[in-house]
């Protein structure tokens, strides 16, 4: 199975555009992941009908048990991560900021901490009209949103063995959704749009690419906005004519 | 030599199972002896990092060769700078794995 | 007051509204402005000019091998899989580490020191009389977004008005960027997509007890369901900017509207009178 993903660098660009027009118009069958999984919109798109929906539980969180907890602040000392919080004489996790690395359960004298399961999302995998459809709704301020992306991806992979292409819609940014979404795949389709903001932060997502190796194609929307800064993406820079070799 | 294949099941007649990090046993065989043990994976449902955590399960039973479907990067490089063959294998059960390993019917993977 | 400028949807114009509100209020105040999307920051490209530039980093471990007694107990604490303890090594996996700490602590032999390792930046420029603009940058290939945003509020934590700009998203870079602020203005857009991620936005911003309002970009008139959802869910609708091809051009060449069209800097002015006053701050 192949694997394509339209990514962006900046938000807001059409990706999401770009990856229902591609499921109509490729032949052969394909398998959808909305990698997105933060602000995830294909869906909007593609009507898709529910086959099942799983929970994703991220990495572990640290849990305080109160009436074990002698108070001593040794957690919030040796906490990296800001998540230990003093709260009536004892402390509590504040689970959004815990990163799940354990440290406060070998440092507690008393052994009141442990870490336990935290469900951060839900993967949901459906029908339409184009083929399956993974995709997954992130509790909304859980992190590791990049292993929830991972899963999502490995879904699509797991369940249709058979199907030729693997289509991503990405996330924005650079960082590690991004990073999750594109490791793996062969081709990266980057949606941009003529304005300085978009053409800067096609250079920065390029520059990522790179280092992961898939092929990286430039599609750019919108491009009568300004005619300019279209033609300077499209004659290309030597960075983005460097990514054709 | 120990040599561990990937399985769905505790026994040598358990399907065998493509990943490694997610595996959920380990059975490991010392074909010298012919002794067999299976070890439980701790890291079925880790959220991240379990390759290299698998292979440091492998590291302590002092395996020398391990048959698995596909092996993520890291736990590649574990594996290899720890000195452990790794060979392909897709297919039935942890037997089947066996005899092909046994007759060197297995592809090595770099 | 810190005010943070968020969305859900990328693309719905929270620099424009960050960048515009930071302007027109530096004609009167001292203003910072924080760009917090550390992965595609794009408020210096309003706001050029020489910047100051100081390097984020996180420590790593770093094996001390005459010490080591390859006992395994940092590679068996290691919650990330970062550390693998060979027969006669240590293998770490720098991309692996979320720089917990927690080797050090573990380790019996005292054989695990940390040095820091580069994965952003943090820049401060004055690119107008009352404006510090503060640009956090992660590296290229870096997956971590949060220190970098920390360090570059942290560069503002004194300053009377600051505003954040956020990265799209209601994942954790979002979160690190809300935390500690007095107001958020979400900014949507008039179609399906940015009401769908208003709503996700939403829900983060009440999770976090912070209040809200919104303003619609792009608006094509036709707004009622946006309007809707704010009504139920006791959102304000502070500003509403129309799709105009004229506006859409100067926010893509980097230029400002409230510079272009003066007559703008009322209505944000406007804006931030209702963040004070939603936020229950005295006028």
């Amino acid at each position: 199975m192949k694997r394509l993903a339209v990514i962006s660098g900046k938000g807001g660009t059409g990706k999401t555009m770009v990856t229902a027009a591609l499921a109509h118009l490729l032949q052969g069958r394909l398998v959808m992941a909305d990698c997105d999984v933060d602000a995830a919109n294909l869906a909007l798109l593609l009507n898709p009908r529910p086959l099942w929906t799983k929970p994703f539980f991220g990495q572990k969180a640290a849990v305080i048990d109160s009436d074990l907890c002698l108070g001593c602040g040794s957690c919030e000392a040796n906490c990296r991560f800001d998540a230990i919080r003093p709260d009536q004489g004892i402390f509590r996790v504040e689970t959004l900021h815990c990163e799940g690395c354990a440290v406060c359960t070998y440092v507690c004298p008393a052994e009141a901490v442990s870490m336990q399961p935290r469900q951060t999302g839900e993967i949901l995998y459906s029908e339409t009209d184009r083929g399956h459809l993974v995709h997954a709704r992130l509790v909304p301020g859980a992190g590791n949103s990049g292993l929830l992306v991972s899963a999502v991806k490995k879904t699509g992979f797991e369940n249709d063995p058979e199907s030729d292409l693997l289509l991503i819609d990405g996330p924005p940014g650079t960082g590690c959704p991004l990073i999750s979404t594109i490791s793996g795949v062969d081709l990266v389709l980057v949606v941009t749009e003529p304005s300085l903001s978009g053409l800067h932060d096609l250079e920065r997502v390029v520059a990522v690419c790179r280092q992961f190796r898939p092929k990286v194609l430039v599609a750019v929307n919108r491009f009568d906005l300004s005619p300019t800064i279209a033609r300077t993406i499209d004659l290309g820079d030597s960075l983005i004519s460097a990514t054709f070799k | 030599m120990k040599v561990c294949f990937t399985a769905k099941g505790a026994t040598l007649e358990s399907l065998s199972e493509e990943r490694f990090g997610r595996a959920p046993f380990f059975i490991i065989i010392d074909l010298d002896s012919g002794a067999s043990e299976a070890v439980q994976n701790p890291y079925v449902e880790g959220a991240g990092g379990v390759g290299p955590k698998a292979a440091q399960i492998l590291i302590s039973h002092d395996v020398t060769a391990l048959v698995s479907g596909q092996v993520g990067g890291n736990a590649r490089e574990a594996l290899m700078a720890a000195g452990i063959e790794m060979f392909t294998f897709r297919g039935s059960s942890v037997n089947d794995a066996l005899e092909q390993f046994k007759k060197n019917a297995l592809q090595r993977s770099e | 007051m810190k005010i943070a400028v968020a969305s859900g949807k990328g693309g719905t114009g929270k620099s424009m509204v960050a960048a515009n509100l930071a302007y027109t209020l530096s004609l009167a105040e001292p203003v910072t402005l924080v760009d917090c999307d550390v992965e595609e920051p794009n408020l210096h490209l309003f706001f050029p000019g020489p910047a100051e530039s100081t390097d984020v980093t996180i420590p790593v471990p770093v094996f001390d091998t005459a010490a080591c007694d390859l006992c395994g107990k940092c590679g068996e604490f290691c919650q990330f899989g970062a550390i693998t303890v060979l027969r006669d090594r240590v293998l770490f996996f720098p991309e692996l580490c979320h720089s917990c700490g927690g080797c050090l602590l573990v380790c019996p032999k005292g054989a695990i020191t940390e040095s820091p390792v580069r994965i952003g930046t943090v820049s401060v420029s004055i690119p107008l009389p009352s404006l510090i603009l503060v640009t956090g940058l992660l590296d290229t290939g870096s997956p971590l977004a949060v220190p970098v945003i920390g360090a570059a509020k942290a560069r503002a934590a004194t300053h009377p008005l600051v505003f954040y700009d956020s990265s799209p998203g209601t994942a954790c870079p979002v979160i690190e960027t809300l935390d500690g602020s007095d107001f958020c203005v979400l900014v949507t857009e008039s179609t399906p997509f940015g009401l769908h991620d208003l709503e996700l936005a939403a829900d983060v911003v009440a999770g976090m007890g912070i209040p809200a309002g919104v303003v619609i970009n792009r608006s094509d008139g036709e707004d009622e369901a946006t309007l809707d959802f704010c009504a139920e869910h006791d959102l304000e609708v502070m500003m509403t900017v129309p799709f105009d091809r004229e506006f859409a051009a100067i926010q893509n060449q980097g230029c400002l509207l409230c510079r272009e069209h003066p007559e703008w800097q009322e209505r944000f002015r406007a804006l931030y009178s209702g963040c004070r006053h939603l936020a229950g701050v005295s006028p």
